[in-house]
């Protein structure tokens, strides 16, 4: 496998909701990228953005977002309807064919003009679930009674996740909520989606992200300090919730044993969970011990701009690695009801 | 590149504005087929990649999560590109690009559109063009291009014909009219001025599917593979002035870029057949100028003399092509697959004779994302 690194990243801050365009987020990202690695943005060989229309209430809204990133002359240049992770993934397995050497990724989503609470039934299966309205919070509830019933968690493991994250948040200049709240008084809130409470939940967030990935020597060249990416790998699980254990994450393991993850030798980890009760399957799945630093960003409990939170997390650990503070880190990505899919990228510095 | 990429199996659905079966039917059908043709299994499949138009159109939002079951997905990746109406070639060229990489051995593709879920006008504009739709944007660059190319009006209708009668030919297609003729395309009700009734696309439902392989895979395959020869995208911004909307920039530069990576230098010559996304007539000259296959003014002179025929000296949408069948999200894919059967030899009743290069070629959005390749029966052709 080739050596490809990032060598630069950049996030908006998360917002609970951004008056500009989303293509004028995104602009300001690849602007601030290219001044950092000192190129022109049509030295870049590669780009592709990971969004959703729906979001945005209109088809084919992508398109506009082209104009973030600059179309002319015209780019070679791509867009997947995921998480900004699942482009890296595409631009990764696409700098390995070895022809090109650089690729940069965006991802962007705006929550604010929708309620996605109302939106997002309709990513469930079109005849039998949609028609129900059973919305990722719910389907999180549900997950987290699971968990409670399986006696894998109880309700304090769930407060004391967000306990510890909104507490990281507070220390995050890019997150949206941020706050010292004791496990005690967390636990005496009203349930919202029970066993969740609200702060359970992430909050509604508008944000992007973007990174810059290089091949080897291109990487030494465009920075000091790369981070090279060890690998991605990215699993789904059947999307009827009766069909699967939802306190385990089988996709997640089943990508962690084909990159041949060492959880023990992660220094941090940046986990995509959504909802407090997701942590907790994730750790397990990943069997991530105590050596190993969860979402020192907040995580998404602390911002959570959809389509771009699972790049997010990626950058977050890149930025740990650059900053010294961390050797080895995971970046983990997910789409759909209750981590139905989910993406691992190990990043890891120079020794 | 680490590893070549070669085409071994392909499926289609039937294309029609109705089919009675859900999505998952739609794409696992195709899918089906498409192993059947390789001799492979769904186990056999070691990533999936899947391509659509906007998730608006049928109201389901980042469909992989409810398709991933019918198509065996089931702890695998899967990943989902959307390009527009460019969407289903860009899903062919990532699907290759897994196995050019070297990291998967064998990939299935699917595209698909279920146009009769939903409204595709409506989705185009929220409801608010009250009925514009896509002709609504391009008319006004096919009148262009008829002005600075003095192209006369019955090139549209006789692009139109050639297509609705290789449609006939194709099994597959939504729209067939073998008997259709010049005088009733012009007869035909004006939709968008220059544009009949005739000369615009269906809604249709369908999917498409192909298997790839590596090299090795290749060598076990039961039927010949098209191998694929290059492959390149391009995307400009949709609105600005200065753009050229009638020849896009993109279209030009992809093709340049596609025909080097080739070794191609004479494209009319060197190629034998193409499929060109051509959703309304009038785009099959102007793609044969935007890429460079002819000089400027030159693509419908290819038309009226027969050239762009099956039997003609550079055959274009001969399965039919967009005016034929139209599922969005597939019509991309299909545009790109089917220059495979030509090199396959697969190609049926519209087979040319002898197709040893093929072109495929789709594009989207405002005549502004464009995505080909170049297909071979050899794994590397020369050119003289």
């Amino acid at each position: 496998m080739e050596d490809i690194a990032i060598v630069a990243f950049a996030q908006t801050p998360c917002y609970r909701k951004y008056d500009d365009s989303e293509p004028s987020m995104i602009m300001g990202l690849v602007n601030q990228i290219v001044e950092e690695v000192e190129i022109d943005r049509h030295q870049i060989d590669f780009t592709i953005a990971g969004s959703c229309d729906y979001l945005t209430g209109r088809a084919f809204a992508f398109i506009a977002n082209v104009d973030g990133y600059g179309a002319w002359p015209p780019v070679y240049e791509s867009h997947v309807e995921m998480d900004g992770a699942w482009a890296l993934f595409e631009a990764f397995v696409r700098l390995q064919m070895g022809d090109i050497g650089s690729a940069l990724i965006v991802s962007s989503g705006k929550s604010s003009p929708g309620t996605p609470r109302e939106i997002f039934p309709l990513q469930t299966d079109p005849y039998l679930g949609a028609p129900l309205g059973l919305d990722p919070v719910s389907a999180a509830g549900l997950q987290a009674r699971a968990l409670l019933d399986s006696g894998k968690a109880t309700e304090r493991d769930f407060a004391e996740v967000v306990s510890r994250s909104r507490r990281d948040g507070l220390s995050n200049p890019n997150a949206q909520v941020g706050k010292d709240v004791p496990v005690e008084d967390l636990l005496k809130e009203p349930y919202y989606a029970s066993p969740l409470r609200k702060h359970d939940l992430p909050p509604i967030s508008d944000g992007a992200s973007a990174v810059l990935i290089a091949r080897g020597q291109r990487a030494r060249e465009l920075c000091e300090k790369p981070v090279w990416i060890r690998g991605i790998d990215h699993r789904i699980e059947s999307h009827h919730l009766g069909l699967r254990d939802l306190t385990d994450s089988p996709s997640s393991r089943i990508a962690a044993r084909s990159l041949g993850l060492d959880a023990g030798s992660l220094d941090v980890a940046e986990l995509c969970a959504r909802y407090s009760p997701e942590e907790i399957v994730l750790r397990q799945a990943l069997e991530l011990g105590d050596g190993t630093r969860i979402n020192p960003s907040g995580g998404p409990l602390c911002g959570h701009p959809v389509m771009a939170s699972g790049l997010t997390r990626v950058v977050e650990v890149a930025r740990r690695i650059r900053g010294g503070e961390a050797g080895r880190g995971l970046g983990h990505a997910t789409s759909g009801p209750a981590l139905q899919q989910n993406l691992l990228c190990i990043l890891e510095g120079d020794a | 590149m680490a590893e070549r990429c070669a085409v071994v199996g392909i499926g289609q659905t039937k294309y029609d504005r109705c089919l009675p079966v859900s999505m998952d039917g739609l794409v696992r059908q195709a899918a089906l087929r498409a192993l059947e043709d390789a001799d492979l299994t769904f186990a056999d499949i070691d990533a999936i990649v899947i391509g659509k138009a906007p998730d608006a159109l049928e109201g389901v939002i980042m469909p992989e999560l409810s398709l991933c079951d019918a198509l065996c997905a089931v702890g695998k990746p899967i990943h989902r590109v959307h390009t527009a109406g460019s969407v289903g070639g860009s899903t062919a060229i990532s699907a290759s690009t897994l196995i050019e990489s070297g990291m998967y051995n064998r990939v299935l593709t699917v595209a698909y559109e279920k146009q009769s879920d939903g409204n595709f006008m409506w989705a185009l504009t929220g409801g608010r063009s009250g009925g514009a739709g896509a002709g609504g944007s391009f008319a006004p660059w096919i009148r262009n291009y008829m002005r600075k190319s003095g192209a006369p009006d019955h090139i549209g209708w006789k692009v139109a014909v050639k297509d609705r009668r290789n449609g006939a030919k194709n099994p597959y297609a939504h729209v067939s009219q073998a008997d259709i003729t010049i005088e009733a395309v012009k007869e035909s009700p004006m939709i968008w001025d220059p544009i009949h009734f005739l000369e615009v696309c269906p809604s249709s439902d369908g999917a498409a599917a192909m298997v790839m392989t590596n090299a090795a895979g290749a060598k076990r395959a039961p039927r010949p593979p098209a191998w694929v020869i290059a492959h390149a995208k391009r995307t400009e911004l949709g609105v600005f002035p200065g753009r050229d909307p009638v020849k896009p920039v993109a279209g030009m530069e992809c093709a340049k870029a596609l025909f080097k990576k080739a070794g191609i230098t004479d494209p009319r010559r060197q190629i034998d057949c193409a499929e060109l996304y051509v959703p309304f007539s009038w785009f099959e000259p102007m793609w044969l100028e935007g890429h460079l296959i002819c000089e400027e003014g030159e693509g419908w002179k290819m038309v009226d003399s027969g050239a762009t025929e099956i039997g003609g000296d550079f055959p274009v949408n001969m399965s039919g092509g967009v005016l034929c069948s139209n599922p969005i999200g597939a019509s991309g894919m299909l545009r790109l697959l089917e220059p495979a059967n030509q090199v396959r030899g697969t190609a049926g009743d519209y087979q040319v004779e002898g197709a040893r290069v093929a072109l495929g070629q789709a594009y989207g959005g405002p005549s502004n994302y464009f995505a080909m390749w170049i297909v071979s029966s050899e794994p590397n052709p020369t050119f003289s």
